[in-house]
């Protein structure tokens, strides 16, 4: 059960989107999510959709698991959808049944938010999460906040820090199967019972896991000190990372795309039925 | 004879227990270690022998004696933060959990995690991470992620990390204890190949007595006193004595340690499994 958490997950190939620089990739999110807040015309939504799709064709990502990824959201997605439609008022009434008034306006707006929600993950997991390392993300994250080193902020560590609980969490969901098998093994229960019940019935994992991830982090420090860690400065890395054309071509294409929101919605007012 | 590589002179250290009073755990210890050579360190659980690695790359410092390194006295008080950082570069140390020693989630970028802290530049450090994990024939699995690897190949990427660095010096603390038969073989290879092609000098702090057959000296460590220090060949004929103080011998020393008790006369230094066969065919002409 506890093997089907999946973080960030990411998967490899080399791709446009995957050659992408890191940073860029923060930024084009970043740019992306104004993008879609902004739209609110028709045609809008269909750049919008348009760019999402384009992505995931570019991006050559197999598509069951990025509609996978819409599900955890799935609750938020019929909330949004049936607020809209019940509590939209407009001109052009379909259903009327006692309370319940159902007006076109209402399931045009519940299927723009529903669509704008479903590109907002999607178009963000697949220019981040799905095509992004996760050692590639904590660098980029690093550089781009450099900036911030200058009022002292640890961006550095944070950044150490972040990678480095990255790296353990194979590590440590196996050891939490371990444990858990041992207890069971000694007739611990963690299926039946009332959820205060399962709950406790976790605290014998839970400190065993505690004390051993202190152990652990207290090796690894000996560990890294053993390899002249002395925190970021005068640290070189290996694959230093620099913006390429390509880069920018994309950066373009984004801010190009948030431009003509802009402008359709100057020019091209709400366009509803 | 020239000055050895490490010079380790009356070194003590103790811990504090949680009433705030001195285990001693290393006593007077004293040994030097020559450039180049492989040297297994045996002893039971508790007997000081991992703090002793730790004092050599100076983790932890020693409550008093003397700990030389090259002509660098690592114990006085002058040392400056760049001479600990040279003196950790050339002393390098796998540890026992292969988990606990990996920092990053991709095998290449681990290995250059030491390059990257000494500051080595980009072209270089690519350079001496392919070269290392070459070096442990880990060079196919570069891209993984160290959670798909088997302990023993986990710890031959920390090798690969440590080679990195170019250290003149490993100290192996019980490296292969926690491998499978399997993965201790590949880890054993990997440590004797580079003694022997690059001259690094190896500490290997063990109580498997089979890895210390093939080594050019062995310490036994016992209760924090070095209680032997010699060739496995003169150590592991002294049988008693080893069991007297709670660690095994190779098999086959064992086996013709008792055939021995029976009266059968046998060579008393045998250590080598195809060595114990001939000397117990020639028993039978």
């Amino acid at each position: 059960m506890i093997r089907d958490i999946t973080l960030g997950q990411f998967f490899p190939g080399n791709s446009v989107i995957h050659r992408l620089d890191p940073r860029m990739k923060i930024i084009l999110t970043v740019v992306f999510i104004v993008f879609i807040f902004l739209a609110e015309s028709a045609v809008s939504y269909a750049l919008m959709f348009l760019a999402v799709v384009l992505l995931l064709i570019i991006s050559k990502l197999p598509l069951k698991p990025v509609l996978r990824g819409i599900k955890p959201i799935m609750f938020i997605i019929v909330f949004t959808a049936v607020i809209n439609i019940f509590w939209t008022k407009g001109d052009h009434l379909l259903v009327e049944w006692k309370f319940i008034h159902i007006y076109a306006e209402g399931l045009l707006f519940a299927f723009y938010m529903v669509l704008r929600i479903v590109c907002l993950i999607t178009g963000t997991s697949i220019l981040l999460t799905y095509t992004t390392s996760p050692i590639n993300l904590t660098d980029g994250i690093e550089q781009l906040l450099a900036p911030l080193k200058k009022i002292k902020l640890p961006v550095h560590e944070f950044s150490m820090m972040m990678s480095i609980a990255l790296r353990f969490i194979p590590t440590l969901i196996e050891e939490t199967d371990k444990i858990m098998n041992a207890q069971k093994a000694r007739g611990a229960d963690f299926t039946s019972g009332s959820l205060l019940r399962r709950a406790k019935a976790l605290i014998p994992v839970l400190i065993p896991l505690f004390v051993s991830s202190i152990r652990r982090a207290d090796d690894l420090a000996t560990a890294m000190e053993c390899r002249c860690y002395r925190g970021g400065s005068g640290r070189t890395r290996m694959k230093s990372l620099k913006y390429k054309a390509l880069d920018f071509i994309f950066l373009f294409i984004t801010v190009l795309m948030c431009a003509g929101v802009v402008l359709i919605n100057i020019y091209l007012p709400v366009l509803v039925v | 004879m020239s000055e050895a590589f490490i010079k380790v002179e009356n070194v003590c250290f103790s811990y504090k227990d949680d009433n705030d009073e001195d285990i001693p755990v290393l006593k007077n210890v004293s040994f030097e270690i020559q450039k180049g050579e492989f040297v297994v360190v045996l002893g039971h659980n508790g007997s000081g022998k991992s703090t002793l690695a730790k004092l050599l790359n100076m983790i932890l410092a020693p409550a008093s004696g003397k700990i030389v390194i090259d002509g660098l006295d690592i114990t006085s008080d002058q040392m400056t933060d760049d001479e600990v950082y040279s003196v950790r570069q050339r002393i390098g140390m796998v540890f026992q959990n292969p988990d606990n020693q990996l920092v990053s989630s991709v095998v290449e970028e681990d290995v250059a995690f030491g390059p990257e802290n000494l500051g080595v530049e980009p072209e270089e450090i690519r350079k001496r991470v392919d070269g290392a994990l070459a070096e442990v024939g880990m060079t196919e699995f570069a891209r993984h992620s160290p959670a798909q690897l088997s302990g023993g190949q986990k710890q031959r990427v920390a090798i690969a990390g440590i080679i990195a660095m170019l250290p003149e010096c490993i100290v192996f603390d019980e490296a292969t204890s926690m491998l499978d038969p399997s993965g201790r073989k590949d880890v054993m290879r990997a440590i004797e190949k580079l003694n022997k092609e690059k001259g690094i000098t190896v500490i290997h702090i063990t109580h498997n007595m089979n890895e210390a057959v093939n080594a050019d000296r062995v310490i036994v460590i016992n209760e924090g006193h070095v209680c032997m220090n010699n060739k496995p060949k003169a150590v592991f004929s002294n049988v008693s004595k080893l069991h007297q103080i709670g660690l095994d011998v190779p098999q086959v020393t064992e086996l013709i340690y008792e055939l021995k008790k029976y009266g059968i006369t046998l060579p008393s230094d045998i250590i080598d499994i195809d060595e114990g066969a001939e000397a117990l065919a020639s028993l039978f002409g």
